[in-house]
């Protein structure tokens, strides 16, 4: 008899849930944001209907302040995948010159990625929308189901969640109520990378060290990756130093590490000697206590 | 977070090799209300090295601020998550966390003691193998800890761990340890547990949860810790029958047909006979396709797509099995269910059913018992409410594949869906299927007053109209009903004036008559409204008793009493019949308000002015009440 392994048992539970959405829902998509959760969720969702493609839309929120080779890897992926790839940004923020670096992060992530998720879900009537968080990021995550039902307006209420027990999703809703779906809850950041390490899964280059061009502000290392689109600060200079990211967003506000690592099992080395939290290279997580889950409620994923 | 071993630092390819084979636990923790469950969780993470230091910084700025060990680290902070549970101190939902050690990795459910989410705990039971009870050794055995017991035992745990927590507190005092294992053996000896381990230990000090505590030396078990690394759990759904649920049928092109499901129970080979349920219909297994590659053999828990030799019908919903030892079929079912909604189950009242990968309609029968949890004593009930526990039979709109829960968990469990709201509103693990022949009450018992108005979409009701003649009542209703018909609705009127061309033409005017006259209305009424109609009566009524008794005869909220409160001046004033001038003229006698008395109602459900508002306006009103108290849902 095959005895599983947690990573086995995980994937598993990843792909089941899959196809209970495509059975049950009539217009799902995967929100997909090119980091290495949507990597392994891509890789899931392609392992969960193979050898059809699997049947829905990647939709990548794009706030334009993506790294560029985020943007060269987004369409490898789709390509690769032969999944339809829908783009959405937010015209309106853009026209109003919505950006991290004139409107502040709470501003810019507000406008460019909470608004405009929910603009894209109204425009195209997705009525579930697979996501890569887990539950091991952040507090209000650890009580998140894997189906999580958000009402008309995308809010999510935290004390009147369905009960779900054993593999039995209910994914009922009325018109115009959606679901967000994450299958990768029950993953922590080392089986995230264990499983791209162990499924040769491609991710964006900037996950490994290299030498690029970084300034530090606000004690954080920020790379530069459009050297058109920030204004340099008094005493600030440009630097090439060996860093990589342990998260990826928006450039402006995502900070870079100094590494070494340029294999993943380094990464993985790096990650389990390092000493603090994952999410803390991203600053939407600062803005006050308890910001994440006043963010979901509001229907920040 | 440095899983303190050297090896990461030294041989990172050796550590990810050994990490790739551990195993997976799930336990729940579970107990009352500041047992400490919280706190034992904390710690776990905390000793196995799961916070990074920016957490660690932030639980001892909290601890400081908002924490209750003075100036201790409040191991709670860092898994009671929500805003709302810092400020109230407790935990009101399930949290699922996450750790390992050097021998297998752990999801931890973390479920709440308060009793109104009984629900959440149920939840974090139906996925784990393990359960921890927290006990407070000062407390000892209360009812929360028999109800979650009990819980875990229905949901088909075998292994429980007894955590005989804050020991500190009572000076490590191997009397009280002791009294309450003796205690708990005796009360867990009817739930088949097949380990009960006891502990005695101190979250918040950190006695026995990974090393042995100096404080306890007449202790001689493992650790939890120890306990947890090496309990061995027997995955019952390996040796089980083969069953998988198909999810989904994969067609990419004509030439490919491919049955996608988790494997439910047992294993499965190419070659292998399998016999698709409920059609009976046989194949042997073509290939088991995943993108890394055919495989030899799948086992319970992994997720396959599986081809067959023959073009037989299969579809979501249907359940592939091993055709030498295939499950059950039935449309019939006896089975355990724990009720999750504030809405109280309603015997008669279809729900969806959701197993594996079938969604039925099922109609749930009055329960034959509740079963209260602190005895495990059954109990008369008639309905289950928030948390309740009861036996009951379900009947399907169709055939499904199962096997009794005790066999099979994923095979046997079920929720139930309200079909207006979409909320679970309930759990089930079915106990067996029951023969035609033993439920030949199934008419009786299913066609009922709710089964008729479930048939119609509403909740049946008698609206009762009084008021003087010419008030304005059967224009009021024939509004209302109009209203009502053009949505859809069952509707009849019982008028004063139409009932007495028939039904009581042998009735006059006397008090006596009048008294049998709504007697009749009355009798006549509840019919309707057993016939699940909403049901209008327009009559005059002008006596309390007659009301009363009318009201009397109906259940709780079928009797609506509208007051259509005119005053007399302007009824008479209006005299749409010409029968107050009759009346004064002496050519009626008897008559309402002139020479015979109308005792208004003193607490009317509505009380319609009709000198401010239209008639459409006053059947607007209702329909608002109707509407409102959930008659229309």
């Amino acid at each position: 008899m095959t005895d599983l392994t947690h990573l086995q048992r995980l994937e598993a539970e990843a792909i089941h849930i899959f196809r209970e959405v495509v059975a049950e829902a009539e217009n799902p998509a995967m929100l997909y944001s090119v980091g290495k959760d949507s990597a392994v969720l891509l890789h899931v969702a392609r392992k969960a209907f193979y050898p059809s493609p699997p049947p829905f839309p990647l939709v990548h929120v794009d706030t334009t302040w993506k790294f560029k080779a985020m943007y060269d890897f987004r369409a490898k992926m789709a390509e690769e995948s032969g999944m339809e790839l829908i783009v959405h940004i937010n015209e309106e923020g853009v026209k109003q010159g919505i950006g991290p670096f004139t409107h502040g992060s709470g501003v810019h992530t507000d406008i460019m990625k909470t608004v405009s998720l929910k603009q894209a879900l109204d425009k195209y009537k997705y009525d579930a929308a697979f996501g890569g968080a887990r539950r091991d990021e952040e507090k209000s995550r650890a009580k998140e189901r894997i189906f999580s039902f958000r009402t008309a307006q995308h809010r999510w209420d935290p004390k009147n969640q369905r009960p779900e027990l054993w593999k039995l999703y209910n994914a009922r809703k009325a018109q115009g109520e959606s679901i967000r779906v994450f299958p990768l809850s029950n993953w922590t950041e080392l089986d995230i990378w264990q499983y791209i390490y162990l499924e040769d899964i491609p991710i964006v280059p900037l996950y490994y060290s290299a030498k690029r061009p970084v300034i530090e502000r606000d004690g954080t290392l920020i790379m530069i990756d459009d050297f058109d689109r920030i204004d340099l600060h008094e005493g600030e200079k440009v630097e090439e130093k060996m860093v990589r990211f342990r998260t990826l967003g928006c450039w402006p506000l995502t900070g870079a590490v100094e590494s070494e690592a340029t294999t993943l099992p380094e990464i993985i080395q790096e990650m389990l000697l390092t000493t603090t939290s994952e999410r803390q290279g991203r600053m939407i997580d600062h803005d006050a206590a308890a910001s994440m889950e006043k963010k979901k409620q509001e229907g920040y994923f | 977070m440095a899983h303190v071993s050297d090896q990461i630092a030294d041989d990172i390819l050796g550590y990810l090799k050994s990490h790739e084979t551990k195993s997976l636990l799930r336990f729940i923790t579970c107990g009352s209300v500041d047992d400490g469950k919280s706190t034992l969780i904390g710690r776990l993470l905390y000793e196995s090295k799961m916070i990074f230091e920016d957490q660690l910084a932030a639980l001892e700025a909290d601890s400081k601020r908002v924490g209750t060990q003075g100036q201790e680290i409040d191991f709670a902070l860092l898994v009671d998550g929500l805003a709302a549970e810092r400020e109230q101190g407790i935990t009101i939902d399930v949290a699922y966390r996450f750790f390992s050690t050097d021998r297998r990795k752990f999801i931890v459910a973390d479920t709440p003691g308060h009793e109104q989410y009984t629900r959440n705990m149920a939840t974090g039971a139906s996925t784990a193998e393990v359960a921890i009870l927290m006990i407070d050794a000062r407390k000892g055995i209360l009812t929360q800890t028999r109800r979650h017991s009990f819980i875990v035992s229905l949901l088909g745990i075998k292994h429980v761990v007894l955590a005989v927590n804050k020991l500190d507190i009572v000076d490590y005092d191997r009397a009280v340890y002791d009294e309450i294992v003796e205690a708990y053996a005796e009360f867990a000896k009817p739930l088949d547990f097949t380990s009960v381990t006891p502990i005695p230990m101190s979250a918040l000090r950190g006695d026995n949860i990974t090393d042995k505590s100096g404080h306890t030396p007449w202790y001689n078990g493992p650790t939890l810790m120890a306990y947890l690394e090496t309990v061995e759990v027997a995955d019952s759904a390996e040796t089980t029958p083969f069953r998988m649920p198909v999810q989904w049928v994969n067609r990419p092109d004509l030439d490919f047909r491919g049955f996608a499901g988790m494997i439910a129970g047992g294993t499965v080979r190419p070659g292998d006979r399998v016999k698709a349920l409920p059609s009976s219909r046989e194949s042997t297994v073509k290939s088991i396709v995943t993108m890394g590659g055919d495989l030899n053999e799948a086992v319970a828990g992994q997720s396959v797509t599986i081809t067959l030799n023959d073009e037989i019908d299969v579809s979501r919903g249907d359940v592939l099995c091993a055709a030498d030892d295939p499950a059950p079929a039935a449309d019939q079912f006896q089975a355990t269910i724990l009720w999750m909604n504030e809405n109280e189950m309603l015997p008669g009242r279809t729900y969806l059913m959701k197993t594996g990968a079938t969604t039925a309609q099922a109609t749930v029968a009055a329960p034959k018992h509740a079963i209260d949890v602190n005895t495990m004593e059954s109990l008369a009930a008639h309905t289950l409410a928030l948390n309740e526990i009861g036996v009951c039979n379900l009947n399907l709109d169709r055939t499904i594949a199962f096997d009794a829960y005790k066999d099979n968990r994923d095979m046997g469990g079920f929720i139930l869906i309200d079909r207006l709201s979409n909320e679970t509103v309930g759990v089930g693990m079915i106990d067996f299927a029951l023969r035609r022949a033993s439920n030949i009450h199934r008419q009786a018992l299913v066609i009922d007053k709710t089964a008729r108005a479930e048939s119609k979409g509403q909740k049946p009701v008698m609206l009762w109209f009084t008021g003087l003649s010419g008030s304005g009542k059967s224009t009021i209703a024939n509004a209302l009903e109009q209203k009502l018909h053009a949505m859809g609705r069952h509707t009849y009127i019982l008028d004063g004036d139409n009932v007495r061309h028939g039904l009581n033409k042998d009735l006059g005017f006397t008090d006596a008559d009048r008294v049998e006259n709504i007697r009749r209305v009355s009798e006549v009424g509840k019919l309707m409204v057993d016939a699940g109609l909403l049901t209008l009566v327009s009559f005059i009524s002008p006596f309390r008793s007659e009301r009363r008794m009318a009201r009397q005869m109906m259940e709780e909220g079928e009797f609506v009493e509208v007051h259509v409160d005119t005053p007399l001046a302007v009824a008479e004033e209006r005299d749409v019949k010409g029968l107050y001038k009759k009346a004064r003229r002496g050519e009626i006698k008897n008559f309402t308000g002139i020479d015979s008395p109308y005792e208004p109602p003193v607490d009317p459900e509505i009380r319609l002015d009709t000198t401010n508002q239209t008639p459409d306006e006053a059947a607007d009103t209702l329909l608002a009440f109707l509407r409102e108290k959930g008659y229309l849902a």
